[in-house]
């Protein structure tokens, strides 16, 4: 990620003490990962310690320090999905393209994650790809939707 | 300053306003176990060894004492069943990682806890963080540093930073209650196999 | 448009928009809400909008892509106004029969409209289908009438006079006491006196507070936050400004999810127009009042909805919780006294200062006041958010409003609260829903997520996966939470496999109890909850897997 889309961000919250987790979250929005470059700059652009920012870019999956492919792929393991049988969707996926959640394959194709409730129960359970949901996705029917996926 | 009146097992001890319980039990000679507590740190209460139990209004309930602060007439007491169940839960889930941590079986013994009694795991860290906070706080290098959360919270060292810090200082290894000097193990991981550590930290 | 600066001119533009609107002016509202966003609605809002064009009636029917209707089973929905009309499942291609057929011609297209599975009853009106005649909707409602990006259709509706009524018409201490005495209870979780909160926040030390709306939402299988914010941003906000003059604060923060983009847009709109009317910023309405508020993105984790985890977000600081000795209405943001409530309790404010506090409280049981949304979900027939009275039993709003369990099974336990709420057995399902009848039986209501759960269920595995959420979604600091979570989720996890041991449950009795106790949070502290309950209520079914 070039310097200056790093700075442009971190301009935009110039002057507020708060915006290190607003310019992380902007940062992987439009980059899909968290370059070490990246956080080096914000680290010596904001003086937060870079401990800091690990911490929080380590807190959870919402940010990735690896790569992401060109399709990411979440299979939702809220609860509803869970009693509507997202545990064998999630293995069915895995099986399908080779990697499990929080990995990248190696043709940078597919990058694969959990995700918690989203508030589309009615669809349970889902995949989600690239933002956009397939509902009601049984096993078996996993491979239809992620087919399409160049 | 504002002096306080307050009592601790039945003792009465003065403190001032702003100071925790334990730190007032501490003036008065009264001991109260930590392990995440240092005198140079902000208090942490991530151990929450020492829980007591404060009596306010009539209501009973357990507290951490490094957090807790004074309050006028307030009635603590530092050892009851309760606190002591609860400590000698803590210690037995903490044992599970360090099982010779000359530390923890001096308070295991103390509360009857066992040893034994969860199956071993894989990571010796209690991480009560004395050397991530040391680092920041007393240091200012900020060399170490948590990541990742819930259970698979680990600490990790800046190579960056640790490379240029760490040798002539290694003022936390002292400071790990677990014997077998985290800080050092996690450092010199880092150092050497400092890309497959930043793996590490990537992996969920 | 020139900002408004008193009630007067408030009115007057209202009377401006209404004046230009025909009340019989036929209007085509297409849910937009998330659940019906999934089943790609916005190919219908398109085909709609294509429709229109070619048919050449932008002049004579107006287009609506409203928040949630509640509905998402039968999703994407659309209702077509003024007659109310309401067809499920909508495709493209049915579009243009819609138009032709239902806007114009005023005919009911027969294979649209709802068909209830039980009896084979057809509904042609939303009034009809048992999923909305079995709800009171006084928060819900809107969504069907306005466009979330539209501030003048919320003006339309009323909006905003609650705030000029506030702000013109009573004191902080009046608007406070209003709210004391309608006995609204937070709808985020704990379910602790609104009014209460907010007097200690006023009366707490400092010139400098801050309001907050939590709209985190974490509790799994929990929506009805994102479809009122989504669905009707203003009412949120109006609820904000009145409860941050009450208070005495100038600074408002709004914490939202960062995954969902539609509702950030909307609220980046609302604000920006809310702004540009005068009701929010310097001198509100002309009343003297500033106030402004600033958004805030959680990173996903669960912990973040913690109240003091949130603020230490806004703060840019990782979202640990911290002891609460000393309350964050007291010391919260920059150790400042802050105010924080949901969505769905800010969305209440402005009506209860529209309506008055005996109205209010003439609704629901003696304790809990008002109307809940709920949102539905598991296995039951009608997934969706559904708003009730308090004191509806939980078997009213599961089978007369949510057609009660699929493929003829029968149920087995409802679950309440998400990851810190609990489980009841079909034996309590008259109980009515109210926040401290739920919490004895170790069900608090929690933020209002019901998970519906048939009889094929093995109750240890729900608990292994709350428990398995948990270890993951919490912070890590303190012991009893992390150490406790990791050790019952290993014992329940050898139950569940079939491989328990005696003394398992006595030991998983051992840890809970420490957890509770010890913990830094309320995560840690009732992290053990939903164990519990399953525990008082299934234990038979741990039993069976212990040798």
């Amino acid at each position: 990620m070039e310097n200056k889309k790093i700075d442009r961000i971190i301009n935009k919250y110039q002057g507020k003490p708060n915006s290190l987790i607003q310019v992380l979250l902007e940062i992987q929005s439009e980059n899909h990962w968290l370059p070490k470059e990246a956080l080096d700059r914000v680290s010596k652009k904001l003086n937060v310690p870079l401990s800091q920012i690990m911490q929080i870019a380590t807190f959870h999956n919402t940010f990735s320090l690896i790569p992401k492919g060109r399709h990411e792929v979440h299979v939702c393991t809220g609860s509803s999905c869970h009693v509507r049988g997202s545990t064998r969707l999630l293995d069915a996926v895995q099986e399908l393209i080779g990697i499990r959640p929080g990995e990248t394959d190696s043709d940078s194709k597919f990058s694969l994650d959990t995700s918690n409730c989203l508030g589309c129960c009615n669809l349970g359970p889902e995949i989600i790809v690239d933002g956009k949901h397939h509902g009601k996705v049984t096993p078996a029917k996993a491979e239809d939707v992620l087919k399409n996926y160049e | 300053m504002k002096e306080i009146l307050l009592q601790i097992d039945g003792k009465e001890v003065k403190a001032t306003e702003g100071m925790t319980v334990l730190e007032a039990a501490r003036s008065a000679d009264i001991f109260i176990p930590t392990l995440c507590y240092h005198e140079k740190l902000k208090p942490y209460g991530g151990c929450r060894i020492c829980t007591v139990e404060v009596e306010v209004r009539g209501w009973t309930r357990p507290v951490a004492a490094c957090l807790y602060p004074v309050e006028q007439d307030l009635k603590v007491r530092t050892r009851s069943e309760k606190v002591d169940r609860i400590r000698k839960m803590i210690l037995e889930l903490l044992l599970a990682h360090a099982p010779y941590s000359i530390e923890l079986q001096n308070l295991a013994q103390e509360y009857g806890a066992d040893k034994d009694r969860f199956e071993k795991e894989s990571s010796f860290c209690i991480l009560c963080g004395l050397c991530v906070r040391y680092c920041a706080e007393v240091k200012k290098k900020h060399a170490v540093g948590f990541v990742k959360s819930g259970a698979k919270r680990e600490i990790s060292f800046i190579p960056e930073i640790s490379s240029k810090e760490c040798w002539n200082c290694k003022e936390c290894f002292p400071l790990c209650g677990t014997s077998y000097l985290q800080a050092a193990f996690v450092l010199a991981e880092s150092l050497a196999f400092s890309s497959a550590s930043s793996k590490n930290a990537t992996e969920k | 448009m020139p900002r408004i600066d008193s009630a007067a001119e408030l009115e007057e533009l209202r009377k401006g928009i209404l004046s230009k609107r025909d009340p019989n002016k036929p209007y085509i509202a297409i849910c937009a809400g998330m659940g019906c966003h999934g089943l790609s609605n916005d190919r219908i809002i398109t085909a709609f909008e294509e429709e229109v064009k070619k048919q050449d009636l932008k002049k004579k029917v107006d287009i609506r892509a409203t928040g949630c209707h509640g509905f998402c089973e039968k999703g994407p929905i659309v209702v077509i106004y003024p007659e109310q009309i309401c067809y499920v499942e909508v495709m493209p291609g049915d579009v243009p029969e819609i138009v032709s057929q239902t806007v114009l011609g005023k005919k009911v297209i027969d294979r649209l409209i709802y068909t209830d599975p039980n009896t084979g009853e057809k509904a042609a009106h939303q009034s009809e289908i048992p999923f909305y005649k079995n709800q009171m909707q006084h928060l819900i409602n809107n969504n069907t009438k306005i466009d979330p990006k539209s501030i003048d259709d919320y003006l339309a509706i009323g909006g905003y006079s609650a705030l000029s009524k506030a702000l013109l018409e009573m004191s902080p201490e009046q608007v406070l006491e209003e709210i004391k005495k309608s006995n609204l209870r937070g709808r985020g979780g704990g379910g602790f006196p609104a009014g209460k909160k907010w007097e200690t926040a006023r009366n707490a030390p400092g010139e400098e507070k801050y309001v907050i709306v939590n709209s985190h939402e974490g509790e799994l299988g929990a929506f009805m936050d994102r479809a009122i914010f989504m669905g009707n941003p203003h009412s949120v906000l109006e609820g904000l400004i009145i409860g941050a003059y009450a208070i005495g604060s100038h600074q408002g923060f709004i914490y939202t999810r960062h995954d969902t983009p539609q509702l950030k847009n909307n609220i980046d709109i609302a604000l920006a127009k809310a702004e540009e009317y005068g009701l929010l910023g310097e001198n509100i309405l002309g009343s003297g009042f500033n106030f402004n508020v600033e958004v805030h993105f959680d990173i996903g984790i669960f912990v973040s909805g913690e109240s003091s985890a949130l603020m230490k977000s806004i703060e840019g600081k990782n979202p640990e919780p911290r002891a609460k000795y000393i309350r964050t209405s007291v010391r919260g943001i920059w150790e400042k006294p802050s105010n924080l409530n949901n969505v769905e309790t800010w969305a209440n404010v402005p009506l209860i200062i529209n309506k008055g506090s005996e109205w209010y409280a003439s609704i629901g049981t003696e304790r809990s006041k008002g109307t809940k949304l709920i949102s539905l979900s598991g296995n039951i027939v009608n997934t969706g958010v559904a708003e009730v009275p308090f004191g509806t039993t939980i078997r009213e709003i599961i089978y007369d409003i949510g057609g009660g369990i699929p493929n003829g099974k029968k149920l087995k336990a409802v679950h309440f609260g998400g990851p810190m709420g609990g489980s009841i057995p079909e034996s309590y399902l008259d109980t009515p829903l109210d926040f401290d009848e739920l919490a004895e039986l170790g069900a608090p209501i929690g933020a209002g997520s019901m998970l519906v759960l048939d009889e094929d269920t093995n109750m240890v595995d729900v608990i292994r996966f709350f428990l398995d959420f948990l270890s993951n979604e919490s912070c890590g600091k303190c012991v009893p939470c992390r150490e406790g979570i990791r050790q019952m989720l290993k014992i329940v996890t050898n139950i569940s496999e079939g491989n328990g041991r005696e003394g398992d449950i006595q030991l998983l009795e051992e840890i809970s109890e420490v957890a509770a106790a010890a913990s830094l949070c309320a995560l840690g502290k009732t992290a053990s909850d939903p164990l519990l309950s399953t525990l008082r209520y299934f234990r038979d079914e741990y039993e069976a897997n212990i040798k």
